[in-house]
């Protein structure tokens, strides 16, 4: 047992199920376009990449490729328009990238199976997925969106249902909610 | 080890099953009812969207799962795709002990009587099957009225001017309504509307052992957390499983129902929980399994005198499948209009059923069920920027600002909207799968966009600031409310049963679902799907007495 617990900690065993490192910053700064913050957090900091990826190695196992395919594409798009990565981009130039491809603006070399928009879709849908699904999966932190919507919980009283729940109060200031 | 024989076999425990298995048990016949899904709870589920039976994006937490059912589908390029459960296009209901009676919305919505003979009433369509029933609403009543007593239903129908005609008051009383009921109320009152409380198979006073509504916000969907809905797996199905003579076999999956030489049902053939072929002979067997699986597993049902499949040798089994097409308007307000009273469903309008002389049918209209974040995340007026700060801003704004009104279009039968076995694809167990596949009449669409506009109205009187239509096309995937590829008729030509729902073509095979409607009303069909259950339930188990089935 220990022996098994010192190597992974060697190998620096990585926290995401499915996506890498990188795709999950890139991914980041997707669905924090997707959901950005406000007086309320946005998609970065509701952990939806985390409900994405997990997702992706329970019930979205089919869109696997889709992610790793699309997210490669998008990344040299990005790479190629405007010689920088996506999230190294001011927030303004980021949306109107996202808009170019929602309405199919890219050039499709990158592009095999999934068209542009396709992708964008696939990935807003599940945005807002994570972000107002219950957090059992993974996003929507602190039931984050049930707050921001001003919708009570437990919803019914002495019916407390809800799981995960910590019950701090957001405060964007605080260092442990930065962006 | 094989089987016991038993008097009937009855397949899928949903409204019309559970209510057959319990007429014949307390009828004194030895029943088996098989359920292809098991036993669900609320704990199980919880309030959690993502899985519910309304939006369902990760999985149809009431079932079937997506690991071993698939269908076909249209892929909108003359051939066909494969489908899963928790995709729109298979066309899902549930399945599970009570099916889709655990998470519906529980309205308890009798047909009107011009529903049963819209024939008569409008005359031929063209291009539609439209017939009359061979049964009348009146015929039908005391099997509603027994279905409201036994399950429960709450309504009050004193405002309801067109209310079908009773005998007796509903065994509870209406539920009040909400914020938005309340408002859309006086708006109805001032545009010389009828508004009334939606009946609801739902406890609004404790009833029979059940305790009364505590307005969850998560019902529409999921499981009650305390039972004050009413579906067949807390209340008739546990009547007929202490009689003794029921047995409940759960995880098992009919494949075929077993034909003999002289053409007549000797019983099933399923696969048992450990996915092991076995069988289970009968003397009668009578199938409920909804419009699109009880046509499969008929279709399926091959022998030397029906090789068309059980019953279908003048083809019409599964045939003229019909859904509603759902249809309304969306309206923003200004001020709050939401106070989080589930399951928020609760105001009604009969004024647009049969009443309109160019109109062929109607539907009530309501204000919707609740719309929780993340379906409400599809709601925005065309045009929207669905992502970024415009989906957040509208998400904050009108969350608890906005009003939807819609209804249930009757839809005319059509001959070539059928369900059918797909001649390659197999589910999990070999079972070839049901492909659906044809379009709306376009009366369906005209009178969509009649009530659309009734809709609109209703919530622009009702002071929206902004309204704008919801209207169906002509594609169609028929799931909950899925119905007619069994229909019942005096003619052997133009139906598959008798006013039984007897098959005209074997006599030991029952159908009771919504497969038997001959057109599904302009209303929820889950009340009238549980009052065929009795109809049918009580015509075996009256022929047993006398003459045993032989």
């Amino acid at each position: 047992m220990l022996i098994s617990f010192n190597t992974a900690c060697k190998n620096k065993i990585s926290k995401w199920r499915y996506l890498n490192e990188e795709e999950i910053g890139l991914l980041d700064a997707i669905v924090e376009q997707i959901i950005p913050t406000d007086d309320f957090p946005g998609g970065k900091w509701a952990n939806v990449s985390n409900f994405i990826d997990k997702q992706l190695d329970t019930y979205y196992r089919k869109h696997q490729l889709a992610y790793r395919e699309g997210l490669a594409a998008f990344e040299k798009t990005v790479i190629q328009m405007k010689g920088k990565k996506f999230e190294e981009l001011p927030f303004a130039e980021q949306t109107s990238l996202l808009e170019k491809m929602e309405a199919e603006e890219f050039s499709g070399n990158y592009w095999k199976d999934h068209s542009p928009a396709n992708f964008f879709d696939m990935v807003r849908q599940h945005s807002l997925q994570g972000y107002y699904g219950s957090p059992g999966h993974g996003g929507n932190r602190e039931y984050i969106s049930y707050r921001m919507l001003g919708l009570d919980y437990p919803n019914v009283i002495g019916q407390n249902r809800y799981n995960d729940l910590s019950w701090r109060k957001y405060n964007p200031k605080s260092p442990e909610n930065g962006k | 080890m094989a089987n016991k024989h038993v008097n009937a076999v009855v397949i899928g425990a949903g409204a019309g099953g559970g209510v057959v298995a319990k007429e014949l048990a307390t009828g004194g016949l030895t029943v088996v009812l098989f359920e292809r899904g098991r036993w669900h709870t609320f704990d199980e589920h919880g309030d959690d969207e993502l899985t519910s039976q309304r939006t369902f994006p990760l999985k149809c937490g009431y079932g079937p799962d997506n690991e071993r059912n698939w269908r076909m589908a249209p892929d909108g390029k003359d051939g066909w795709k494969k489908v899963f459960p928790n995709e729109w296009s298979y066309g899902n209901n549930a399945a599970c002990v009570g099916s889709g009676t655990v998470s519906y919305g529980a309205m308890a919505w009798r047909f009107q009587p011009e529903d049963f003979h819209l024939k008569t009433k409008y005359g031929a369509v063209p291009g539609s099957t439209l017939d009359d029933w061979p049964v009348s609403y009146y015929e039908l009543e005391p099997y509603y009225e027994k279905a409201e007593y036994e399950l429960g239903v709450a309504g009050d129908p004193t405002n309801d001017p067109y209310v079908p005609p009773r005998k007796n008051p509903y065994p509870m009383p209406g539920f009040s309504f909400n914020s938005e009921g309340i408002i859309l109320e006086k708006a109805a009152k001032r545009l010389g509307l009828h508004p009334f409380p939606i009946p609801m198979l739902r406890n609004s006073v404790p009833y029979h052992g059940r305790p009364a509504c505590i307005r969850m916000r998560t019902c529409v969907g999921f499981a009650c957390p305390v039972g004050a809905k009413a579906g067949t797996q807390n209340t008739v199905i546990p009547v007929a499983l202490k009689t003794g003579n029921c047995e409940l076999r759960i995880n098992s999956m009919v494949s075929e129902i077993i034909i003999d030489d002289k053409g007549r049902a000797k019983g099933i053939k399923y696969f048992d929980p450990d996915n092991k072929l076995r069988e289970q002979t009968s003397d009668l067997v009578v199938v409920s399994a909804s419009a699109s699986e009880t046509a499969r597993l008929l279709l399926n049902s091959k022998s030397k005198l029906f090789p068309n499949g059980a019953g279908n040798n003048n083809g019409w089994i599964g045939r003229n499948i019909q859904d509603h097409a759902y249809t309304g308007a969306y309206g923003l307000f200004e001020e709050k209009v939401y106070d989080d009273v589930g399951p928020g469903a609760c105001i009604a309008l009969n004024d647009f059923n049969h009443r309109f002389a160019d109109i062929i049918g109607g539907g009530v209209l309501c204000n919707e069920f609740i719309r929780m974040p993340y379906q409400f995340t599809s709601i925005r007026p065309s045009g929207s920027r669905m992502w970024g700060k415009d989906h957040k801003d509208f998400q904050k704004q009108y969350f608890k600002r906005h009003i939807a009104v819609h209804g249930p279009v009757q839809e005319m039968p059509v001959f070539d909207k059928k369900v059918e076995v797909d001649p390659l694809v197999k589910d999990f167990w070999g079972i070839p799968v049901a492909r659906i596949s044809g379009l709306r009449h376009d009366n369906d669409i005209k009178v969509a966009h009649f009530l659309a506009d009734k809709a609109e109205k209703w919530l622009k009187e009702a002071g929206a600031t902004r309204t704008w239509q919801a209207v169906p096309g002509k594609v169609s995937t028929p799931s909950q409310h899925q119905a007619g590829t069994c229909r019942m008729g005096n003619d052997p030509k133009t139906s598959v049963t008798n006013r039984f729902g007897q098959l005209h073509e074997i006599d030991n095979i029952f159908i009771a679902d919504g497969s038997l409607h001959v057109n599904n009303g302009g209303y929820n069909p889950a009340l009238t799907i549980l009052a065929l259950g009795y109809w049918v339930g009580g015509h075996i188990t009256e022929n047993w007495k006398a003459t045993k089935m032989k």
